[in-house]
């Protein structure tokens, strides 16, 4: 057990830890603004590599870092009103959107990869993110601004939730549209709202990915993390402060994992531990599943006048 | 904006829908053509060509479409119940061990058993793996409320990374030269040929058949007219008398069934052993084709051969212009989204408020 207690003393274990968690804390709270509003988003895991792959193009094309993150987050946006569209206002499945946002936003991203650079084996570069060394606090200062910004958007996602007019009628519409409506909500704009704010920040999750984590785009490089998150809003009971916690029991898990691979003790194959964050998951799923608080109207499209 | 439902489904819009979302995947992926900087009309031409063009393109086109059919009826009887079975391609791969398992030659013999019992051993083992991987996620759905979608996919990446585990270990070739391939199939499990010199196996039949089948289970019998009432309406079917619970787990043990035979059909018809890119997505296309056929079997069929020349045509295309092949998910989720709006402006009307 030494080896455990060497791999937690490390601070650079925890740097990782936080590292990992930061793509999952975006993508989680992205979900759940789209799920406080009662509409499910698993459009999330293409509109991660949509916001990946034109942040990075941005930047490679010579934008600055901040503006690759503005690129992405507006990919974002758009794939979210495009969802919004199809969810709320045609009132089509929302898994069946979702889904097909994913395709479409993956095949898209893939195909104006292969377009952009036809004949390159090893994918181009850019200069990433770097560590905020100025800041004096530990852990913290080996991570990127955009870890920064999303530990931020935490108690900012929390405060406009539970603290502003527009949170209340957000999660109203989420809990019983017919009541929010009747109060003089829209229920189609702040749905759309919601959608478009919380697509996002998903892509921003992508774009974490091209801009700090790596400084390439890679085929497969979300590889599941967009699902992951869907399962972490569950784990979460869609609160934002949970959501952060279970990011980082997350990627808390997924960095020992990492560690003990390394390790090379070779207990078992090395797929058993790739398994774990979807095992966990999973896991976590079916914890939580008999006490979950489900937004009622989640996956109940909303036509005005029907019910 | 809002929708109002029509009366009854205006006939002319039903006509129009479907290519009003042709048209619209056209322009779509035509402006994405010209991104490339490749002209349209030949691009075009080279992709229908490549799918549909030929004998040898047609043998193609029913060689990629026979585990497209079956991943697609997969998800159609579990879309039906709503029961969103995401999990197919995690399926299909462990339906193609059981095969293997069962009918490979392990050191040389396999089981010893002649091929007249170990084909349909072959088959059951495969059907049955495919089958308990979607029971956990039907159960966990049914007894705990734990959203299915999720868990089937998670459940993907679970098993192709157990995949790659056996395919490093037990199950790997000796003879492969290093590479995670899987133990060989017995030759004499292996699929006939339906075209001299051609891949299209027998495979492809036995996938039309299922196909009908599936149609005249759920339209003529108790169990499918139980499964169409859940997915019309959960509660007035338990109101029924519909035995929801046990409905829930039969169509998981159907959709998880054909989804395995996927895999069988793909090692016994077409590769021989099993890799981890014997299928490049087979099981997610297999959503796409049943929602593009609206859930009906035997559209399932049509929108199978679509979906799979699309994808025939563009590696071709490809090859001969320079168009990435990425183009073809684009035209197949381009026409999954502008299908599922025309499907719906055919029964709703929009009002403008």
């Amino acid at each position: 057990m030494t080896d455990l207690y060497d791999i937690l003393a490390n601070p650079a274990f925890w740097v990782a830890v936080l590292r990992i968690a930061t793509p999952l804390i975006l993508g989680t709270l992205g979900v759940l603004l789209c799920e406080r509003a009662g509409v499910l988003n698993l459009g999330i895991e293409g509109i991660m590599v949509a916001g990946a792959f034109t942040g990075w193009l941005a930047v490679y094309a010579g934008a600055p870092l901040w503006a690759g993150v503005a690129v992405a987050a507006g990919c974002g946006l758009l794939f979210g009103l495009l969802h919004a569209w199809l969810t709320v206002g045609l009132a089509l499945s929302q898994h069946v959107a979702g889904l097909g946002i994913t395709l479409l936003a993956t095949s898209l991203s893939y195909y104006g990869y292969r377009v952009s650079f036809p004949k390159v084996n090893t994918p181009p570069t850019i200069q990433p993110f770097q560590p905020m060394e100025q800041l004096d606090i530990p852990v913290l200062q080996a991570q990127t601004p955009l870890t920064l910004l999303a530990l931020l958007l935490v108690p900012l996602v929390a405060w406009v939730l539970y603290r502003t007019p527009v949170g209340l009628a957000l999660r109203m519409v989420g809990e019983n549209p017919q009541a929010a409506e009747s109060q003089g909500a829209s229920v189609l704009a702040l749905r759309t709202g919601a959608i478009a704010a919380g697509s996002a920040l998903m892509g921003v999750a992508g774009a974490f990915l091209t801009l700090s984590a790596f400084n390439s785009f890679y085929f497969n490089m979300v590889n599941g993390r967009g699902w992951i998150c869907v399962a972490l809003v569950v784990f979460a009971s869609w609160r934002p402060g949970k959501a952060l916690l279970g990011a980082l029991l997350f990627a808390f898990f997924d960095a020992l994992q990492l560690r003990l691979q390394q390790a090379g003790d070779a207990l078992l194959p090395y797929q058993v531990y790739l398994m774990l964050p979807y095992l966990l998951s999973i896991l976590a799923l079916v914890l939580v599943a008999r006490r979950a608080a489900y937004p009622k109207a989640l996956m109940k499209p909303y036509r005005k006048g029907e019910r | 904006m809002r929708l109002e439902k029509r009366n009854a489904a205006s006939p002319l819009a039903l006509v129009l829908a479907p290519f009003g979302a042709i048209g619209f995947t056209l322009v779509v992926s035509s402006l994405l053509v010209l991104w490339a900087g490749a002209p349209v009309g030949p691009t075009w031409g080279h992709l229908l060509r490549g799918g549909f063009g030929s004998v040898f393109a047609w043998t193609e086109t029913l060689t990629r479409a026979t585990p497209l059919v079956l991943t697609g009826l997969a998800a159609t009887v579990a879309f039906k119940a709503r029961l969103f079975n995401i999990g197919a391609e995690g399926q299909l791969y462990a339906g193609a061990l059981a095969a293997v398992a069962v009918g490979g030659l392990h050191g040389g013999e396999g089981l010893g058993l002649p091929a007249v019992l170990l084909f349909p051993l072959m088959v059951l083992a495969a059907a049955a793996a495919g089958a308990l991987l979607l029971l956990g996620p039907a159960l966990m759905k049914a007894r705990l409320g734990v959203d299915e979608v999720v868990t089937t996919l998670l459940l993907n990446f679970i098993v192709l990374l157990g995949v790659s585990a056996l395919l490093d270990g037990p199950m790997k070739d000796p003879t492969a030269m290093g590479w995670p391939q899987s133990v060989a199939l017995q030759p004499e499990l292996e699929l006939g040929r339906l075209v001299e010199g051609a891949r299209v196996h027998t495979g492809l039949l036995a996938a039309a058949a299922l196909g009908v089948a599936l149609w005249a289970l759920l339209k003529f019998t108790t169990f499918g007219f139980d499964i169409r009432a859940l997915g019309a309406n959960a509660r007035a079917a338990a109101f029924a008398g519909v035995p929801v619970t046990r409905t829930v787990m039969g169509v998981a043990l159907l959709s998880g069934a054909l989804a395995g035979l996927a895999g069988a059909v793909e090692v016994a018809g077409r590769t021989g052993y099993v890799t981890l890119d014997m299928s490049p997505g087979y099981g997610y296309s297999g959503i796409v084709i049943a929602m593009l056929a609206g859930l009906h079997p035997l559209g399932v069929l049509a929108a199978a051969v679509f979906v799979a020349g699309v994808l025939v045509g563009a590696d071709s295309m490809s090859r001969a212009i320079g168009v990435p092949n990425y183009i073809a998910d684009v035209i197949v989720a381009a026409s999954l989204l502008s299908v599922l709006v025309a499907a719906l402006l055919a029964q709703y009307r929009i009002r403008w408020r």
